[in-house]
Formats: C-alpha cells, sequence, structure tokens
C-alpha cells in the first residue's frame, strides 16, 4: 500500500484493520496525531487529506491509499514554524498541548474552508460568497476539537489572528 | 474489530456481485461502521468500500436535485444549488457532527447510520436491535434520550441522522439498486419503526446499495428552516429537531412541511401537524394545536417526557418565526 504523507511517498504493508492513524504513529513513527478517544469525539487525531481535515482514528488506512496526508510534522518545524504554531505559542494556545496538533491541522482545514465558502450551522445568509471568520463562526467550525485543559482562549486568539484576513493565503511550507 | 476483506468497488455491478459474498457489508465513510466494528457490534467478514461510486450532483427536471450516495455531506450543504433551494437540508447537514466527519460521511452512509443508544453500544447491556430477543435495558434505565414516539416494547432507540430529518420533510426519494434493478424508495419510507423487529433498521433488502437521493422541485422548500436543540451549542446528537417549511397566502397556509428528529426510530414526518395546518391560519395558537395534534400519541419513558412538551415548543416557535418571516416579506 501507498500514501503520500508530509510530501514523500511512503509504501507498507499493513493489516486492512490499521487506521490512519495507527499507520502514522505505529508505522511511520509519526507521533503529532494524537489518540485521543480513538471514536471522533475529540478531534486529537484529526490530518489534511488533499487539503480536507479528517478524524484520522475512524479511517482505515487502506481506504486513503494514494492519497496526500498532512499531519503536524508536514505542516512546520522547530525553526520553521507554520504561522498558526507560531500563533498559539504567542497566545498560549494550549497546557498540556495532547489536542493542540489536531487543533492547528484542523484550523488549517477550516481555512479552506471558508475559502472555498463552506457555510456552517450558524452561517445566516446561506447564499453569501463570502463568509467572514466572526468568533461565533471559528466556534462553531472548530467544535470538532475538543481541548481537555480549556485553553479555548487562547486556541481561538491564535485561529483568529493567523486566518481573520480570508483574502491573504492560507500559509505553506515550501515543498522540502 | 475481526479481520476482514477488503475490497474497493470499481462501479456498481462490482459492488453488488462483491456484497453477495458471505458477511460483506458496503463501506462508505466508515464514521459509523469502523466505530462500531471497533466496540465488535458490527463484525463484516468483506467490506465493500463504495465511496468512489455516485459522486455527482445532477439537475432534474424543474429544478430538482440527484444527490449521489458517494457525495460528502460537506460537498452537498457547500452546494451552491442546495444551499439557494433547499437551506433546510444544508442547515440540517450542518447541524450534525463536527466539520471532520462531516468530510468523511458520505449521504448513503449518513441514512445507514446506526442508533447512539448507549445499550446498543454496550455489548454487555441487554438490546433487541443488537441481538434479536434479548431484551431492552434502556426501557427501564437511562432513557433521557431516548423515543417518544413510535417506540415499541421491544426498543425505543432513536434515529440519529439530521440530514435525513430534513430529507424527509423535502419528499426525497432514495433510488437503491439490487439484483432485480433498481427502485425508488421515499425517504419518510426507508427507515421502520421497530415493532418487534428493531435489529432491521429500514426497507433495504439484502444486498441492495443506495446510489442516489433525489430531492424533487419544491417551492415551499425555498422558505424552510432546521431547527435543532440539544444539550450543547454544537456536536451533540438532537434532543429533539425540526425541519419546517411554510407557504403563506395572506395569512393563510397554502403549504406546509414538518418533520421530527430525536423523537423516533425514524425520521418522523408529521402528516397530522401538516394536516391541521394546511389552508388554515398560520397563527401562534393553530402552530401550538398542530403541535399537540402530532404529539398526542407521544408516550414518555422515565427520563425522556421533556422532550414532548420541548417538541411542541420547538415546534411552534420555528413556524412562528417563518410566518413572521414571510409577513416582513411580503
Amino acid at each position: 500500500m501507498r500514501w503520500i504523507v508530509n510530501r514523500r511517498e511512503v509504501e507498507r504493508e499493513v493489516d486492512v484493520r490499521t487506521s490512519l492513524l495507527d499507520l502514522l504513529r505505529e508505522h511511520l513513527h509519526l507521533f503529532g496525531a494524537k489518540k485521543g478517544c480513538n471514536q471522533g469525539a475529540c478531534g486529537a487525531c484529526t490530518v489534511l487529506v488533499d487539503g480536507e481535515r479528517i478524524n484520522s482514528c475512524l479511517a482505515l488506512a487502506v481506504q486513503y491509499q494514494g492519497r496526500e496526508i498532512t499531519t503536524i510534522e508536514g505542516l512546520g518545524a522547530p525553526g520553521a514554524l507554520h504561522p498558526l504554531q507560531q500563533a498559539f505559542v504567542e497566545h498560549d494556545g494550549f497546557q498540556c498541548g495532547y489536542c493542540t496538533p489536531g487543533q492547528i491541522c484542523s484550523a488549517v482545514g477550516m481555512a479552506a474552508e471558508l475559502r472555498n465558502g463552506v457555510p456552517s450551522y450558524v452561517t445566516t445568509d446561506l447564499e453569501a460568497e463570502m463568509i467572514a471568520l466572526s468568533h461565533d463562526e471559528l466556534r462553531e467550525r472548530m467544535s470538532g476539537n475538543l481541548c481537555r485543559c480549556g485553553a479555548y482562549k487562547g486556541i481561538v486568539d491564535a485561529i483568529h489572528e493567523t486566518f481573520s484576513d480570508l483574502a491573504a493565503p492560507i500559509p505553506k511550507r515550501e515543498a522540502a | 474489530m475481526n479481520p476482514f476483506q477488503y475490497d474497493r468497488a470499481s462501479d456498481v455491478s462490482a459492488a453488488l456481485m462483491a456484497r453477495t459474498r458471505a458477511g460483506a457489508q458496503y463501506l462508505g465513510g466508515g464514521t459509523n461502521l469502523i466505530d462500531l466494528m471497533r466496540e465488535t457490534i458490527e463484525h463484516p467478514d468483506v467490506l465493500v468500500d463504495v465511496t468512489g461510486l455516485s459522486r455527482d450532483i445532477e439537475e432534474t427536471n424543474g429544478g430538482g436535485l440527484k444527490i449521489g450516495a458517494g457525495v460528502k455531506n460537506t460537498a452537498v450543504a457547500a452546494d451552491r444549488r442546495v444551499r439557494e433551494r433547499f437551506p433546510l437540508l444544508a442547515q440540517a447537514i450542518l447541524a450534525g457532527a463536527s466539520a471532520q466527519i462531516r468530510n468523511m460521511a458520505t449521504v448513503g452512509g449518513n441514512l445507514m447510520q446506526r442508533t447512539r443508544c448507549i445499550y446498543f453500544y454496550d455489548d454487555a447491556a441487554s438490546c433487541n436491535k443488537r441481538n434479536p430477543g434479548d431484551g431492552c435495558d434502556a426501557r427501564d434505565g437511562f432513557n433521557r434520550n431516548h423515543a417518544v414516539l413510535g417506540a415499541s416494547e421491544s426498543c425505543a432507540a432513536t434515529h440519529p441522522s439530521d440530514m435525513c430529518v430534513a430529507l424527509a420533510a423535502l419528499d426525497a426519494v432514495v433510488t437503491v439498486r439490487g439484483k432485480n434493478g433498481s427502485r425508488d424508495i421515499p425517504l419518510p419510507a426507508f427507515h421502520r419503526l421497530p415493532g418487534d423487529t428493531p435489529h432491521i433498521d429500514t426497507v433495504l433488502e439484502s444486498g441492495e446499495l443506495i446510489t442516489a437521493v433525489t430531492l424533487p422541485p419544491n417551492g415551499i422548500a425555498a422558505r424552510s428552516c432546521y431547527r435543532k436543540v440539544r444539550d450543547r451549542a454544537s456536536y451533540a446528537f438532537a434532543l429533539v429537531s425540526v425541519a419546517a417549511g411554510l407557504e403563506m397566502e395572506g395569512g393563510m397556509i397554502r403549504d406546509v412541511r414538518i418533520a421530527l428528529g430525536g423523537v423516533a426510530h425514524k425520521p418522523w414526518r408529521a402528516e397530522r401537524a401538516e394536516a391541521a395546518l394546511r389552508g388554515g391560519p398560520a397563527t401562534e395558537a393553530a402552530f401550538r394545536q398542530a403541535a399537540e395534534a402530532e404529539l398526542a400519541a407521544a408516550q414518555p419513558l422515565r427520563d425522556n417526557a421533556f422532550k414532548i412538551e420541548l417538541a411542541k415548543r420547538v415546534i411552534a416557535d420555528t413556524f412562528a418565526k417563518l410566518a413572521q418571516a414571510q409577513g416582513a416579506a411580503q
């Protein structure tokens, strides 16, 4: 089986029961995505597949062959942080840090959804071409990511600072 | 999770063929089925991945839409035609789950998702849906989330979908393919009441595959909304939800659609309330009376009696707002 993980092609033979999360953590040793609930409730395992955020714990690795998977390790690295990682540091967007990789991958996916005009449950004008990242929109759109430390204020501030100007492209690190 | 074989179907015929193997099940986005397999509630021997099939949203005559069963929930809610013509459906989808799950989940899978009754999920509990004849621990257990309409001695589980409640109100039609060809099933008839066979969720016959859901052109859909009441503001299943459409002429109700979620084993099309309202005045008293008529047959369990009054209030308030919006527009 083959996948493209953080811009590199990888090949592994794994049991078909292996989740995408377990492929990343146990077979590729990318420990950024976390196994919180392992049932899609907490969002700690969030990764991007072809730029869309998903819960990797509910995904079978076999089902995502050939797809482009981006984990927190593919967004930034020590010394070359993604702007949202930097903003999490500056705004105290975490205490224990367990939910952070999922929060950041989720927010990057959320920004892409906003740029594509995907509405949310709190979007009042469903026919709007552009949807601004208001406080309510941000909180609704990030509801799939829980933080048991309750660092939500810093998380919201960091995401808002990074993505409130939707005319700006979503920052991406250059391919390695 | 039990071992299984994985088979990615290249087309509908191949999927139908693969599904004839012993213990085979179709796999959509997996957000419910993978979880149920991990909990050992489901144990298929073969998973037939159908996510590559039926991925388009097509126009039908007169302004309707035919949505392929493999279209992701997010893609339906984001589709401009859905947002303009069937805002109720976009709202209902967006009220469900989280963004991550909506990006994975398919339309067909949403129709086929199973109840989140805690006793169904707990293999140490008795559950007629999981194990026919086993009994039901929900009836005398913690049943705050359970059904008040159409339940039976065997089962009081609720259907968890928001999308299906909107589809029930919109007169949607489910197209399925089986070994004898295609057939169409009106959405309100697709899911079953539990009776004494709660292990059967839908009227699908063995091996049948959902290929599309068609939304007929419907003027009332543009004047519709979905209202969901839950324990927290986002990412929770409905205690009560209402899919509502209202078409007025003067102060009178020309046409009306009501479906309820969170109250029954299936998306509950509120035909009694619709009949009570159609042709009558659009007043708050009429909305409340219609809600009373629909909930007259409701039967509470120990913990869920609040849903009956809640449903009445949410129906009445949602229609008051729809009427007000149209009054203001006239």
